[in-house]
């Protein structure tokens, strides 16, 4: 967010409502309602005086309603932008004329109760929609007693009361009068998900069942040992990669799972403890007393978004989401407009950023031409060398209002900081990041010659930026600059103590000073790109990431190991919403093979790669030859199929398929008895700890066919759980209305498969009846599990990491679900996890979209802040090339002297390990250098 | 004699526990202030040889954070 709100070509409207968008894909017009905040946000400087003095209470829907925020306010702390907005609803002046006390508590003159609504007209080339949702309301159903009784809590109010930052700075307390330590929690699945009799939502919401896990682990750390969570659930859907693990992680620390639907929940009036009533797999009704009950509440679509959508006459589907096609997500009915996130329907985290980055791809596709026309750059002075210039620094002592100055005695530190060694000039400021004190501070450095800064204020993770520019902005390099945390980590956290936090605040103003007259300049680095692109794998990812390159005008050669395109998606015949696979696969095989800026090479393979980000070599071998390909960024989209097992007579007995074979043999049958479906056939195994994703949908599917071809013939689907995650729930609905029998096995109780001569003999426990059953089986076919390709080789070429299921490792599981560690490499498709057609596309879309911000520019910028050899001191030990995560540093042959480390600039990212790992101390790090640390741990010692 | 007061310098990766630290600001958590943060932009940058200098240049205690 942070990033969002510094972006010189990203112009953030806060308060703002879209009303309608005319014109045409490339040349929009939108306009926009803009709220009043009744604060100006170019002079708020967001010290929060304004709150202190507000007199009305409003409750606080940051913190889900639990505890009570100001009529004034900031939605939370790490608010972009972070400028206070007042509630026109509650504000006493706005709405009775009353009060004005922020006004006069306002430091900087930003309270504006005059403030009227605007309308903005911007012309744009396209539109990206992701206004989220609503969580479930489960007030009005009394069957969830959440309205009735205080300790039923949703699972949004858990998350605020689990946060460090919530309401009891994360220390877990029931409700009541006098709070204590809950000693048993249940949480309850599928409130308003999956629910048809009240809720009248059949979806499933998808992200439920994992974050229950996660609050009730979450809680069990918080709680100890003798706290007892319990998760009552219909289907555990831990669907997601590394999702089972954890699932299986939870039961191992003592969460409780237990498959049940609850039909009562009461309350001892006067122990105020609830109690669940609830039925077992069974049948059998059972009670249990429980502290507190979370409502794991589902996602719904939300009336802005409905409203947006009827604004800009898009299409929402049944659930009221916004309605895309399986094999074009992310693009909406109309032209030139896009979504993302849970506007579209329900998702996790990571598939809302892939959808995220597939959009922003779109819309590149779409404004490819006018790349560039109106990106924004900042100018500034040529920068003054400081060479030879011994050390002047400027301190500039922040009072933040009364943050620093209420607490420390900022008049002391001052006078403090004036007797410290360089120091030229010392001054306060009321509030030093204000535009005024910004120019000011430019001035002063010119005109004392300063030639390092430090300010004493709050933490250079949100204000370094800010205050380097306005060193560059006085001509000097913005590396010259130090701050001293005097405010976050010094008088927020000291405040009762004045005196020491004035002591603490005047050694950490004497350590920044200490290393500012150690700091060097450092000059920019950029490093040249190359503009074209590789594609490791010719299935639909790789087939589809080419193609949104390619139509950009990034050359792009697909490198597919076997002699045809079209990977796993040749078996399957249409997605979970009926689009027709193989028709959609030949149209983008024949625009691959036909674009002019597409090269294919089947039958070609990756056996060795150097280089880094914007300047790869690869070397295949292609049709026996060897070839070495030169390019900029690489896409990994390996995929990955189903596997075979020797489980279940598969491989000795005709009458037993796997996955899509079951057509043919289905084609063949002629009004079949029975048919046997079996999930879960090598996945979530000891082998396989892992759910494979699309193997429920799937079975459910066919059974589906099954039945609308011979409705007679009895379906079975022997499965763990029913993970039909999303709107794919629908299809299990269906299934059960056309009369498919669902029964649940366990992994230590598992089917048995024998071959008779007429059928093939299905044994299996079912847990509603207890009672074996014995199925005379027609066709058995098996939902086996779905493994990646053998990435090992490739992983090791361009330094990337797989996980224990060999399926490679993003950068980070939530926030970068398309890059690696790697820069300049990114994944998708079944290489990342297994996942259904859809989710492919996406992801090669934002694995394009990724890529085209470096392909984009002749040059990147990196940040300097990286190691730097002495070549005289390094012995070429490798130790620092072991250490590096990022294939920053390799041994280079050096003439004369043998092998020398070299690292790789535009692949660092300044951590450090290497310098604390060289035994010779040949590595440095640039603005962390040896010396520079030192200082500051002598400082103040 | 005065109660003794260990004097602690820590060394905070500035990604995780440095701006763990700025948080526990935001939230207004108190704790002791006998604390002194070096940030580092990875706890990894931190040199054994770091903390053996703190130690002889009189800090009685080092937190390495990250």
């Amino acid at each position: 967010m942070v990033e969002v709100g510094r972006h010189p070509n990203i112009e953030l409207i806060t308060l703002g409502e879209i009303l309608k968008v005319d014109g045409e894909p490339g040349n929009f017009t939108a306009t926009i309602k803009k709220k009043p905040r009744y604060v100006d946000e170019t002079k708020c400087i967001a010290c929060g005086e304004c709150v202190k003095k507000c007199p009305k209470k409003v409750p606080d829907p940051y913190n889900a309603g639990l505890i009570k925020r100001k009529a004034i306010y900031v939605q939370y702390e790490q608010a972009v932008p972070l400028k206070y907005a007042i509630d026109p609803e509650h504000c006493l002046k706005l709405t009775k004329d009353k009060c004005g006390n922020c006004e006069e508590a306002c430091p900087t003159g930003a309270i504006d109760y005059g403030q009227k609504e605007e309308i903005l007209e911007i012309n744009i080339g396209a539109v990206i929609l992701s206004s989220g949702f609503t969580p479930f309301n489960p007030s009005e159903y009394d069957n969830y007693q959440y309205s009735s009784f205080k300790n039923v809590v949703t699972a949004m109010e858990f998350e605020r009361i689990l946060s460090a930052a919530g309401p009891t700075q994360g220390e877990i307390l029931t409700i009541e009068k006098e709070p204590k330590h809950p000693k048993k929690i249940a949480w309850l699945q599928c409130v308003g998900s999956r629910d048809i009799n009240r809720a009248k939502n059949e979806y499933c919401s998808s992200v439920c069942c994992m974050y229950a896990i996660k609050e009730s682990l979450i809680a069990k750390e918080h709680l100890g040992k003798d706290f007892e969570p319990s998760i009552f659930f219909m289907d555990i859907r831990a669907h997601g990669k590394d999702f089972e693990k954890y699932y299986e992680r939870a039961k191992k620390e003592g969460v409780r799972f237990i498959r049940s639907r609850v039909h009562t929940i009461s309350e001892d009036p006067k122990t105020e403890t609830l109690r669940i009533g609830y039925l077992t797999e069974s049948g059998k009704v059972e009670k249990e007393d429980f502290d507190m009950i979370v409502l794991s509440v589902g996602m719904t679509a939300n009336a802005s978004a409905r409203q947006v959508a009827d604004n800009l006459g898009i299409k929402l589907n049944r659930y009221n989401f916004v309605k895309t096609d399986d094999l074009m997500p992310v693009s909406t009915s109309r032209d030139g407009i896009y979504t993302a996130g849970v506007m579209q329907g329900c998702k996790d985290i990571p598939q809302s950023i892939v959808e995220a980055s597939a959009a922003a791809c779109y819309a590149g596709m779409k404004l490819a031409d006018a790349r560039g026309d109106l990106v924004k750059e900042k100018k500034f002075p040529v920068e003054n060398s400081i060479k030879d210039q011994s050390p002047r620094i400027g301190i500039f002592v922040c009072n933040c209002g009364a943050n620093i100055g209420g607490i420390a005695d900022v008049k002391s530190i001052v006078e403090y900081a004036k007797t410290l060694p360089n120091v030229e000039y010392v001054t306060e400021n009321l509030f030093t990041c204000s535009q005024d004190t910004q120019t000011n501070m430019s001035e002063i450095i010119k005109e004392n010659k300063l030639n390092r800064i430090v300010v004493a204020a709050c933490t250079p993770r949100t204000h370094e930026p800010l205050f380097q520019e306005t060193l560059r902005n006085a001509g000097l390099n913005p590396y010259l600059f130090e701050m001293a945390n005097i405010r976050n980590q010094c008088t927020w956290v000291h405040s009762k103590e004045k005196e020491k936090a004035t002591a603490k605040a005047k050694e950490l103003v004497k350590m920044a000073a200490a290393r500012a007259s150690l700091l060097e300049a450092i000059p920019d680095i950029s490093v040249n790109v190359g503009n074209k692109a590789l594609a490791v794998g010719g299935g639909v990812s790789g087939i589809t990431a080419a193609l949104s390159l390619a139509s950009q005008g990034f050359f792009t050669t697909i490198v597919e190991k076997s002699d045809k395109l079209g990977g796993a998606a040749k078996h399957i015949a249409k997605t979970s919403n009926q689009e027709d696979v193989q028709t959609f696969l030949a149209d983008i095989i024949e625009k691959a093979n036909n674009h002019p800026n597409v090269e294919v090479l089947l039958n070609a393979e990756v056996t060795d790669a150097s280089g880094f980000v914007g300047n790869f070599e690869t070397n295949i071998i292609h049709n026996g030859e060897e070839k070495t390909l030169s390019h900029g960024i690489g896409i990994i989209a390996t995929g990955g199929d189903a596997t075979d097992t020797e489980e279940y007579l598969y491989g000795k007995d005709a009458r037993v398929t796997k996955w899509n074979d079951f057509e043919k043999a289905f084609d063949k049958a002629d009004n079949p008895q029975n048919i046997v479906f079996i999930q879960c056939v090598g996945s979530r195994d000891e082998n396989r700890p892992y759910c494979s994703r699309v193997c429920c949908t799937s079975s459910v599917m066919k059974a589906l066919d099954v039945k609308k071809k011979f409705p007679n013939t009895n379906v079975f689907i022997l499965y763990r759980d029913i993970r039909t995650y999303g709107e794919k729930e629908r299809l299990y609905k269906e299934a059960r209305e056309a009369g498919v029998i669902f029964i649940k096995y366990d992994l230590e109780n598992k089917p048995i498969v024998t071959s008779g001569k007429k059928y093939l003999e299905v044994k299996v426990f079912d847990p509603i009846l207890q009672t074996n059953l014995l199925i005379e089986a027609d066709l058995i076919n098996l939902a086996t599990a779905i493994a990646p390709s053998d990435n090992k080789k490739l992983a090791a070429a361009y330094k990337l990491s797989v996980n224990e299921d060999n399926f490679f490792m993003e950068a980070h599981a939530k926030l970068r679900p398309v890059d690696f560690t790697t820069d300049g490499v990114f994944v998708c498709g079944i290489a990342h996890y297994p996942k259904p057609i859809e989710e492919s596309i996406a992801q090669a879309m934002a694995a394009a979209s990724r890529a085209t911000i470096i392909l984009s520019k002749s040059s990147i910028r990196i940040s300097p802040l990286v190691s730097s050899v002495d070549k005289e001191k390094c012995i070429g030990c490798g130790l620092c090339v072991e250490v590096c995560s990022f294939a920053a540093i390799i041994l280079e042959d050096v003439e004369g002297k043998g092998l020398r480390a070299k690292n790789i600039e535009a692949s660092c990212k300044g951590c450090g390990l290497c310098a604390a790992s060289c035994p010779q101390k040949a590595i440095d790090m640039l603005h962390f250098k040896e010396k520079q640390i030192f200082a500051s741990i002598q400082a103040a010692a | 004699m005065a109660e003794f007061e260990p004097r602690i310098l820590a060394f905070l990766c500035n990604w995780c526990a440095y701006a763990g630290a700025d948080l526990a600001g935001v939230s207004r958590m108190q704790y002791p202030s006998n604390i002194r943060a070096v940030r580092v932009m990875c706890s990894g940058r931190v040199d054994p040889s770091f903390i053996v200098r703190a130690f002889k240049q009189g800090w009685d205690g080092v937190l390495v954070a990250g």
